[in-house]
Order: structure tokens, then C-alpha cells, then sequence
């Protein structure tokens, strides 16, 4: 009977994903593997990906230096509002989340107005004599565009890890002869492991599929895997190229989230999972 | 307790799907769907005509759900991927040619659109629709380089190899779809602009990518921004646009590149086969081509109207400028393109990717 009643209520969620998950799913896939103008079963499609090689390297790259600059930034941040009082938690979180209350495009398109030659920065330096600096088209600004725009996807779990760990355990520690460094090097640490990884990876994957990031804050060199496929649908009109390009992402986006995965297999769950 | 809210939502989901059901069929409003390229109709800005509204004034049972596209490629993906509909678009020459060919066309019945009389004889009869079955032209235009006098030095300006002058280099814009691009390339190699030949193709592809370096940004529309607030310096665009960007800078310039050629387009309003509403897109139609609603269209829009009747509304000023209108020797060296077979489309297609992907 309990059996019976969760599948009832997980009814509605599992439709979903069956229907907007899995058939979008065999759909790419049923692209990726015919050709352009037959509609023939086809493997030449994959066959054409190895041009794609170093931009997809390239947007591995991007989104890796991301993750991990959002890492160091990030860690410090939610370890710090981990322990503060209730109150001033809830009012950081808050801060933390209160970017993402805005578009993805609009906090993008802003950085656009910054950071160009004509922009404000440069603008204002230009007051005080210095520059124009190149600070645009740089693949410095699309890491910033990716660190700025996912840095909560890496707070807010490890935030979420971090105020769960059991004070009780760094009391022992410290009762047990720790100084401050080894009861966050042995304790701290290893048990927030599980929020690094997730954070790692929401970050990681959202940075590597995008595509918007790189067209507005990179230059013509700073081509992404995401930019290509987007190109493939609206402009290139071969959906098929698309589809095979977006089903090695994925799988690439796969591997990466369980060897991340692997490092903390053993770990207790915690923070937020992917 | 949870039954209780799982149901309750599910409720909801069903009552919001009804709702949403019952919004489309509970009208007696015909909604026509127009799909034009972005900033291609004047929408009431600065004192402008609002030619939408106008529309839906004048027929007050058909309502008009309008949205945009980038370049003639991104259209043409978006209506042979199916799955949509759209009752008017206004593509350029060589993709009517292609989707005439495709059959992704209508024919129009010209007894609904008795305002085509005034379209010039010289813009009937093209080479993309020769007998004047599928398109009624809504502009004409030529593509030719904008640049910034405050900073391009006017020695540079001597052709089409002002975009690859590395002294400008991080300033150049290029434009973001295929044609145009190796349209460019075509000029300046002096190859013909419809040309189906892969070595051709392929060394207009290699002179892009040496182009790559100097280039700022490829862009389509993005180019009203960056070349107004001057972070962009030089750019390859239409000459309509260059005349509403210099009201916001008057330090930008045109230039066509006569003794190289260069490209002279007719954008032309067709019914594709996934449109709904043949008759009420054929009153838009013919709506955008009354003299007065063309003339204030343009007037805004600054391309140029292919009907001589509608010139006599316009500002007396625009009608006679020369970049809008050119004159005939102007025009000797323009060339229009046309369509090219589908592999060769794909073909440069593929060529542009690389160069974009580098």
C-alpha cells in the first residue's frame, strides 16, 4: 500500500521527465544519427565532430578555470556564513541568491557595459588618465562572465554542507590536540568534500553548454562548444550536426560529473546533489 | 495530507491547462503572425508611424503577433524545421529564390493586394521570382562599409580591404551570416557573387579567416550599438541602417566600394506554407504598400521604397539623398545574388562555420 502511494504521487513528476526527458532525448539522438538532406540512418554526422576537438577542449578548459576560481572565491564565503548567527544567515543567503532573482541575460549584457573599450570602467579611468585597457573579448571576461553568473551554484551548497557539520566534532578535535589548521585540513574539510563536489559540478555543467557567456563577453577566438551548436540550429540549418554535437556534451558532461563524483564516492551525502 | 496536495496541484495543472486552451480557441480575433528581420518596420519610436498599430486600427478583427529574426538563414531554419506558423515574411532576394524553389512558398492572389500597382516596374520581374507570383517588394538597398571619420583615416577608405586593415584591428565588425561574409570576399577577389565553384568558395573562405584577427565581433543587428557609441569603428552593413545610425552619430560615414562592386538587394514580402491566414496576410500586405503608410514606414526605417508613388511622401530630404537612392552610374558595378543549389549553400555554410570556429 505505501509502495502504492508513492508511485501515485511521484505519477505526475514521472510523466514529466518521460515526456519532456526521455523523448527530447531519443529525439536528439534519432538527429545525431541521420543525415542532413535523406533523413537516412547515418554515423557521418559523429564522423565530422573531430573539427570540433579543440573548441570543445577549449570550452573544458573555460568552464574547469571557472569552477575552480568559483571554488576559492566561494569556500571562504559560505564557510563564513556557515557561522554566523541564524539572523544574519538567513539576510546572506538571501544576498547570495538575490542575483539569480534577475536574468541570466541582463546581468551578461551588463558586464558588456562595463567592461567594453566605451564602457564605464573605462570611461572612468580614462577621467583619471589611464588606460583604455582591453579588458572585452578576453577570454578573462568570459571566465568572469562564468564565475559572476554561477558563483551562487557554488555557495549555496557548500553553505548547505557546511552548516551541517556537527560543531561537536571540531570541539573533539580540538580537544584532541588540533591546532586551527588541522581541524580544518582533517575535519572541516574532508566533510564538506560532498558540497565541493556538487558545487563543482553546478557549475561546471552549466559553464560548459553555455553560449551566451562567450558571445557577448568573448571575441572571435573564444568560440565554445555551446556557440557552435547554437549555430548549428539558427543560422547553419543543420540540426543534425547540433544533435550530435549536443549528445557528446552530454556524455562528456557525464563522465566529468562521475569522475567528480568518484573522488567523493565514499562520502556521506550532503549539500545539494545534482 | 500529501494525497491531499498532490491532488490539489494536480488540480491546478489541469485547470491552468484549460485556461490556456480556452485563451486560444474563445476569440473571434483572427491573429496573423508576421516574421520580419529586427529593426525592419517602424514601431512608433521618436514620433514615428506605428505601423502595426496603424494595421490593426484600420482592421480591428485582425491582430497581429510580430517577431523577429537576425539574418534570412535563421528564418529559413526556423520555417523548414516545421512545427510553426507564420503568415508573412519579408526575406531577401536569393532566399525567396530558395524557398520558391523549395516550394515553401504561396502563391498570392494579387486581387487582395491591388496596392502592388505601385511597385516599379523595375522591381518586377527579378531573377528570385520571375513572374511575380510569390513576392511583393517592401525594400530595396545596397551594402556598403560604415566607418567613423573621427578615427578611419579617409586614405584607408579605398575598397572592401579597409575591413582587413590591421591598423583598425579589434575595430572592424563583420557581418554574421554567410552570404553577406563571402559576398565581401567575392568582391574583393573579384569572383562572381553566385559563383558555385569549391576552389572559389574555398579561397573566399581562406580570405575570411585571414580577415579573423582584425575582427572585433561578427554581428548582425548588435551593430547599431557598438558602431553609435563608437566601439566599433568600421563595419559592412546596409545602407538603410547606416541612415538611422548617423542620426544618433553624425560622425559615421558610408562608403560603397563602386570600382569593386558591391551588393543591391530587394527584400520582399511573401506567404509562406505554414501560414494560416492567407487573406488577412494578404491585406498586411497590401497595407505596407500604401504610398503614405510605406512612405512613413521608410521614413523611419531609411531603406529605399521600391515604389515611386510612395517616394512623393517622403521626407523630400531622404528622397533625394544619395545613399538611400543611389544614381544609376552608382549602380553600374551592383550585382544581387541569387540561389545557389543546396549543396553549394551548405556547402559555404560549412566554409563560414569553420571560419567563425577557427
Amino acid at each position: 500500500m505505501k509502495k502504492n502511494n508513492a508511485v501515485l504521487l511521484s505519477a505526475p513528476y514521472l510523466i514529466w521527465m518521460v515526456v519532456f526527458t526521455l523523448i527530447p532525448l531519443g529525439v536528439v539522438a534519432y538527429y545525431a544519427l541521420t543525415d542532413p538532406s535523406t533523413g537516412a540512418f547515418s554515423l557521418g554526422n559523429l564522423a565530422n565532430l573531430g573539427m570540433y576537438l579543440p573548441v570543445l577542449w577549449q570550452s573544458i578548459v573555460y568552464s574547469l578555470v571557472s569552477a575552480c576560481i568559483c571554488l576559492i572565491l566561494g569556500y571562504p564565503v559560505a564557510y563564513f556564513i556557515a557561522h554566523c548567527s541564524v539572523r544574519a544567515q538567513k539576510f546572506l543567503y538571501m544576498l547570495v541568491m538575490l542575483p539569480m532573482c534577475m536574468s541570466f541575460l541582463l546581468r551578461t549584457l551588463a558586464w558588456v557595459g562595463l567592461l567594453q573599450d566605451t564602457g564605464i570602467i573605462n570611461t572612468l579611468l580614462g577621467k583619471i588618465g589611464i588606460g583604455p585597457l582591453t579588458m572585452i573579448r578576453t577570454p578573462g571576461a568570459v571566465v568572469l562572465g562564468m564565475v559572476y553568473n554561477y558563483l551562487p551554484y557554488m555557495i549555496l551548497p557548500l553553505y548547505a554542507t557546511i552548516v551541517k557539520i556537527d560543531p561537536r566534532l571540531i570541539e573533539a578535535a580540538e580537544d584532541l590536540g588540533c591546532n586551527g589548521v588541522q581541524v580544518f585540513s582533517r575535519v572541516v574539510l574532508p566533510l564538506s568534500v560532498p558540497g565541493i563536489l556538487s558545487g563543482m559540478t553546478m557549475v561546471f555543467v552549466p559553464s560548459v553548454s553555455t553560449f551566451y557567456i562567450s558571445q557577448k563577453l568573448g571575441g572571435t577566438d573564444t568560440v565554445l562548444i555551446g556557440d557552435v551548436i547554437e549555430r548549428q540550429f539558427k543560422q547553419g540549418n543543420n540540426p543534425n550536426l547540433g544533435a550530435a554535437l549536443s549528445l557528446v556534451l552530454m556524455l562528456l558532461v557525464l563522465v566529468c560529473t562521475s569522475i567528480l563524483n568518484r573522488f567523493g564516492g565514499d562520502q556521506e551525502e550532503g549539500g545539494v546533489l545534482v | 495530507m500529501k494525497k491531499a496536495i498532490s491532488a490539489l496541484l494536480a488540480l491546478c495543472l489541469i485547470l491552468g491547462c484549460c485556461a490556456a486552451l480556452a485563451g486560444c480557441g474563445g476569440q473571434d480575433k483572427t491573429t496573423l503572425y508576421v516574421y520580419n528581420w529586427g529593426q525592419y518596420i517602424s514601431e512608433g519610436d521618436d514620433d514615428s508611424l506605428d505601423v502595426i498599430a496603424a494595421f490593426e486600427e484600420a482592421y480591428p478583427d485582425i491582430e497581429v503577433k510580430y517577431s523577429t529574426y537576425d539574418s534570412n538563414e535563421i528564418m529559413y531554419s526556423k520555417l523548414s524545421n516545421g512545427g510553426i506558423t507564420v503568415d508573412v515574411i519579408i526575406p531577401s532576394d536569393y532566399m525567396i529564390g530558395r524557398m520558391r524553389q523549395e516550394g515553401m512558398l504561396m502563391e498570392l492572389n494579387f486581387d487582395n493586394i491591388p496596392n502592388y500597382q505601385y511597385i516599379d516596374e523595375a522591381f518586377r520581374n527579378t531573377s528570385y521570382d520571375p513572374e511575380n507570383k510569390y513576392s511583393v517588394p517592401y525594400t530595396w538597398g545596397t551594402v556598403g562599409i560604415i566607418y567613423n571619420t573621427k578615427y578611419v583615416d579617409e586614405a584607408d577608405v579605398t575598397g572592401w580591404e579597409l575591413l582587413w586593415n590591421e591598423k583598425y584591428a579589434g575595430k572592424i565588425l563583420m557581418f554574421d551570416n554567410s552570404r553577406d561574409a563571402f559576398g565581401i570576399a567575392q568582391y574583393l577577389l573579384g569572383y562572381d557573387i553566385n559563383t558555385t565553384d569549391e576552389a572559389e568558395l574555398q579561397a573566399c573562405a581562406d580570405k575570411l579567416a585571414e580577415q579573423k584577427p582584425v575582427v572585433q565581433q561578427y554581428v548582425m543587428d548588435q551593430i547599431f550599438d557598438a558602431m553609435e557609441n563608437e566601439e566599433a569603428w568600421i563595419a559592412p552593413y546596409y545602407a538603410g541602417d547606416y541612415l538611422t545610425m548617423v542620426e544618433e552619430n553624425p560622425d559615421l560615414a558610408f562608403y560603397r566600394p563602386e570600382h569593386q562592386g558591391f551588393n543591391m538587394f530587394i527584400d520582399a514580402m511573401c506567404i509562406p506554407t505554414c501560414c494560416q491566414e492567407k487573406e488577412a496576410a494578404e491585406l498586411f500586405i497590401n497595407f505596407l504598400c500604401d504610398p503614405e503608410i510605406s512612405a512613413a514606414n521608410m521614413d523611419y526605417l531609411g531603406y529605399s521604397v521600391p515604389a515611386s508613388a510612395s517616394k512623393e511622401y517622403l521626407d523630400p530630404e531622404l528622397a533625394a539623398n544619395e545613399i538611400a537612392y543611389p544614381s544609376q552610374e552608382a549602380l553600374a558595378n551592383a550585382t544581387s545574388f541569387d540561389y545557389l543549389p543546396e549543396e553549394t549553400s551548405r556547402y559555404v555554410e560549412n566554409l563560414f562555420m569553420e571560419v567563425r570556429n577557427g
